[in-house]
């Protein structure tokens, strides 16, 4: 008997148990089983209201966490993002106000989001400032600039062609929702099976074994950036047109939330390892805690805090498993 | 190949000013009076004494956190955490006055032991778990504003006994009581980075981590105590922050980690670590604090400075970093 076989006959039942303690498979339990806990507890949660009602008031924060998620896999952090979908939201509500043609007023967005990405990207990649200086400072000059611009007015009179997250595919599929779906399959499969898609892993697993390969780093954080910025803009999209009003100020800490969906998912904080899929069912699972508070009778106001236990103990849990794999 | 790198380097072209001139803090100092002279030449009532030291008065809350920051940034971490721990120490201070009925004396010291215990519990998971301090301070950043916000429930509290106003809105020998607080803060601060063990390690610890490591140095020991410092240094500002504004709510200190990075960072502090100095801070803090000020009496409204010093943030960032690039020849 050789060694190979050994280690072949003894991972089979093993990889069974691993693909069952995936991240992705524990965050599909919790999601399951957090439903049907508060359920037991208040029927009401399950209400077929209140379950859409989550889904498609949060679908634009999931559809934000998977360009998060290749941020920091590419080893790199975003905290500007929840700013500019602020920006976004109101470029879009702007034009569309005035007179421009709908489909022109949904591609500023997405356009407005990937340059700015794109400009922070390069600041990052090519003058080589830290990413968290850089948007840190993007997210006060968004923030400061936004309040400014429009006196935190908020835009009213949308024309009802605008409203994106009103579509509902074939009269029953909600728009955002299949938008979440669609954008996650397709993020994942990219990352998955596409060359540029495994270079995000490459640069922030091993830059330097990426550069040896022949991975431009500079241009696929670049490129990660861009990417994240149309993520962005759609998200941005999926949250001006769920109301009948655009508030042209910041939604406070949403990066936190985003930033924490995606930490949830399964990205290592490290770089280098995480899928999108664990990011949208994180993003699910945290609007359901968000819901479930209220259904048993906890103040939402706790909300950040459990958010913030959430990506303590993710983290925590992450590195000291892989201490254990590195020592084993 | 071979032969480019057998080309003599051209010697450094030598130096015409004095060495000190050159240093960061002293041309940040010479753009601090120009910008002084520029914002009184604009508005009369900038350059007066009264003016100044108001601005002193608002300044020290965001200052106090900004000293160990400094340590923290030289060191190559980062606490973002700063901002929430202030909203958390406010709401702690009024709850345990009012709610739990403490002496307000003691339910100072409690804020402060509090602020400490959160500084504490980001070091002791960045030391002992490696957690690394930008994602562990995001962490702490959502869950200690979502203690403020919970323990609160938004409610605010207000009414505090007269005497305690004293240290945010009086004044000891013409000067603003929190002033003094800062100055004093500012010195122990500036001597121990630059004359003990302590502070000297703090740069060792930067410039390779590894290596200061392998001298013996207690990295752990000497990362713990500045995260616990940064929290209670938070939680003195928050009480010297609800001295001031009289009341507590659980947004108080929100965004708070922009301006004392930003200050640090101006100040000359490299965000790779290994480079800084308690001076460089105290002038960067000056020149947010005046940058606010000036554009406010010219007429710009609060939410655009931050537009500023988001701006000024990164430019000074790209500039220290093309600067210490040119030196190194890179």
């Amino acid at each position: 008997m050789t060694t190979v076989t050994l280690a072949g006959a003894e991972a089979d039942p093993r990889r069974w148990l691993k693909a069952f303690a995936s991240q992705e498979a524990l965050l599909a339990i919790a999601v399951i089983g957090l439903a049907i806990a508060v359920g037991l507890y208040n029927p009401r949660f399950l209400a077929a209201r209140n379950l859409s009602d989550v889904l498609l008031g949060n679908a634009y924060i999931a559809v934000a966490a998977v360009g998060m998620t290749m941020v920091i896999i590419s080893g790199n952090i975003d905290i500007s993002v929840g700013a500019l979908i602020g920006v976004l939201a109101t470029i879009s509500g702007t034009l569309a106000v005035n007179g421009a043609p709908i489909v022109v007023a949904w591609l500023a967005a997405l356009v407005a989001g990937i340059l700015v990405m794109a400009l922070q990207g390069i600041i990052i990649a090519y003058l080589r400032i830290p990413a968290i200086v850089v948007t840190l400072g993007m997210l006060s000059i968004l923030k400061g600039g936004l309040i400014s611009v429009t006196g935190g007015k908020w835009i009213t009179d949308l024309p009802d062609s605008f409203h994106l997250a009103d579509i509902e595919l074939f009269g029953v599929l909600p728009f955002p929702v299949v938008l979440m779906i669609l954008v996650t399959i397709l993020a994942a499969l990219w990352m998955r099976y596409s060359a540029s898609g495994r270079a995000v892993y490459a640069v922030g697993g091993n830059a330097e074994a990426a550069r040896l390969c022949g991975i431009s780093q500079p241009r696929t954080i670049v490129m990660v950036f861009a990417l994240h910025g149309m993520f962005a803009g759609a998200a941005a999209l999926l949250y001006a047109t769920q109301l009948r009003v655009i508030q042209s100020t910041v939604p406070p800490n949403l990066e936190l939330t985003i930033i924490t969906a995606s930490v949830v998912g399964g990205v290592s904080i490290l770089g280098g390892t995480g899928t999108v899929v664990g990011s949208t069912l994180a993003a699910v699972l945290i609007a359901e805690i968000a819901s479930a508070l209220v259904f048993i009778d906890v103040s939402p106001y706790w909300i950040r805090a459990v958010q913030g236990v959430l990506i303590l103990v993710t983290v925590i849990a992450d590195i000291l498993r892989r201490r254990r794999m590195a020592g084993a | 190949m071979s032969a480019m790198s057998e080309i003599p380097l051209p010697h450094p072209a030598k130096r015409v000013v004095p060495w000190w001139l050159l240093r960061h803090e002293t041309m940040l100092a010479v753009i601090l009076l120009i910008a002084l002279v520029v914002l009184g030449g604009l508005n009369s009532r900038f350059l007066t004494l009264d003016n100044l030291l108001n601005q002193g008065r608002l300044t020290t809350e965001v200052g106090l956190i900004a000293l160990p920051m400094t340590f923290i940034i030289i060191t190559g971490g980062i606490d973002l955490s700063v901002g929430s721990i202030v909203g958390f120490c406010a709401i702690l201070l009024g709850y345990s006055w009012k709610v739990f009925g403490f002496p307000l004396p003691l339910a100072i010291c409690f804020t402060l032991l509090a602020g400490a215990a959160a500084g504490f519990l980001n070091g002791i998971v960045i030391t002992r778990v490696k957690v690394p301090p930008l994602i562990m301070t995001i962490a702490t950043l959502a869950l200690y504003r979502g203690l403020a916000e919970g323990i609160s429930q938004a409610r605010s509290v207000r009414g505090y006994p007269e005497w305690f106003y004293f240290i945010g809105q009086e004044n000891l020998f013409g000067v603003p009581a929190q002033l003094w607080l800062l100055l004093i803060a500012i010195v122990v601060a500036a001597i121990v980075l630059d004359r003990t063990t302590f502070g000297r390690s703090l740069y060792a610890i930067g410039n390779n981590e590894t290596a200061a490591r392998f001298s013996g140095l207690p990295v752990d020991r000497v990362k713990l105590i500045i995260y616990t410092l940064s929290g209670f240094m938070a939680g003195l500002s928050a009480c010297v922050l609800v001295s001031r504004v009289t009341t507590t709510r659980s947004d108080m200190g929100m965004g708070y980690e922009l301006d004392v990075i930003a200050a640090v960072v101006l100040g000359g502090t490299s965000i790779f670590g290994g480079v800084g100095t308690i001076w460089g801070t105290v002038v960067g803090l000056a020149m947010i604090q005046l940058l606010k000020n000036g554009l406010a009496l010219t007429g710009v409204k609060g939410d655009a400075t931050i537009v500023v010093i988001g701006t000024v943030l990164i430019l000074s960032t790209l500039v220290a970093s093309s600067l210490q690039r040119r030196r190194e020849g890179v």
